[in-house]
């Protein structure tokens, strides 16, 4: 009797592990949500004290650049209607780099970028005097009743202006640029060399009261 | 001819006796990228879509704050609202959900904490400008507006 089980074969029938497996396997793929964190990356300013006024900063008006989105989702931009944003990203590059007034300093910023931004430059005494910090702004001001959505838009685009102009600085693609993560020194260095001088000045308004609760 | 009827003779069996471990492999890189969601969205969310996308570094400092309208509008009526963690909150609670989020984590890394706000594409300006005048206020000014990639022509 005893013999007889010692001689049965010991092995365990592994023919469904397989479907075991695909069930769990179909059960993580169904629950797994790829966690992405990727999105625009705005700075708030600090908050102000109550007490205090809000400093007052002295720009020329040729040193702003203005987009106004209203309620309805139209853009007007530096005075004028414009439809969609397909533009506006060019725009806000020929207003940065415009260099109408440029001091010393700026003269030697413009001095050191390459030919194809140089270009860009009109030297429209109307426009912008140089993208330095004290030199042009972007401000997007926005009413209540402004779609997030639109508003994302413009901020998208105004970054595409800075970030096109940091990574022809150093000789990448905006898409390079922005995935440099400046973990080690060869990607921070560049990163600095890509905005050194040209800070992104974008002003976001408090939004007024119209179109919204 | 008969050359031909020796070759049929061959097995044609392909050996599966792998194919548990390749599913076990595959089954294993499931489970580790796998995050379980720990909390229930309360709020509707269409991600808004933008091409300038930067990757955040440090998973551990952002926290994540979801703005829109809810689902249950029987519930919590068709205004946009503010999920933090897994309750919906008024804009006058921001400020302490933020210190709380702060005193997760270390000290040195306190003010480097990033807010998320995933919003969803319908909401207007004015709840947005709420939240982040609330943020302003308990100086938690980097903020990542969460949007997916959309393709540039």
């Amino acid at each position: 009797m005893a013999r007889k089980k010692g001689r049965m074969s010991q092995e365990v029938n592994a023919g469904s592990m397989a479907d075991i497996a695909f069930l769990l396997l179909i059960f993580f793929l169904v629950t797994t949500t790829i966690a992405s964190d990727k999105g625009i990356l705005n700075f708030l300013p600090p908050k102000q004290d109550p007490n205090q006024p809000p400093p007052e900063i002295l720009l020329n008006e040729r040193n702003i650049f203005n987009i106004l989105v209203n309620a309805n989702d139209q853009l007007l931009v530096e005075g004028e209607y414009m439809d969609n944003t397909n533009t506006l990203a060019e725009e806000v590059k020929k207003f940065l780099l415009n260099f109408g007034a440029p001091d010393e300093e700026a003269v030697a910023l413009f001095n050191s970028l390459p030919a194809s931004l140089r270009e860009k430059a009109q030297r429209d005494p109307s426009s912008s005097d140089h993208p330095m910090s004290g030199g042009a702004v972007v401000s997007i001001k926005t009413n209540r009743g402004t779609s997030y959505e639109t508003y994302l838009e413009v901020l998208d685009q105004v970054k595409r202006a800075y970030f096109e102009i940091y990574a022809e600085r150093v000789g990448l693609t905006a898409d390079q640029y922005r995935a440099l993560t400046g973990r080690n020194p060869a990607e921070k260095e560049l990163q600095d060399r890509g905005k050194e001088g040209i800070p992104m000045a974008i002003s976001i308004a408090e939004p007024d009261k119209i179109g919204g609760n | 001819m008969s050359k031909f009827k020796k070759k049929t003779g061959t097995s044609e069996n392909i050996p599966t006796s792998a194919l548990p471990d390749i599913i076990f492999m595959l089954l294993f890189f499931f489970m580790v990228t796998t995050v379980l969601r720990e909390q229930e969205i309360l709020v509707e969310q269409k991600i808004p879509q933008a091409t300038q996308l930067q990757k955040l570094e440090k998973k551990s400092l952002i926290s994540y704050l979801y703005v829109g309208k809810p689902k249950n509008t029987a519930l919590y009526g068709s205004e946009p609202r503010i999920q933090a963690n897994d309750v919906l909150i008024t804009t006058n609670d921001i400020v302490l959900w933020v210190n709380q989020e702060k005193d997760q984590l270390s000290e040195v890394e306190r003010d480097q904490i990033t807010i998320s706000m995933k919003a969803d594409r319908d909401v207007k300006m004015g709840p947005i400008s709420d939240v982040q005048f609330e943020l302003r206020e308990a100086d938690a000014r980097k903020l990542l507006y969460a949007a997916v990639g959309r393709v540039q022509n």
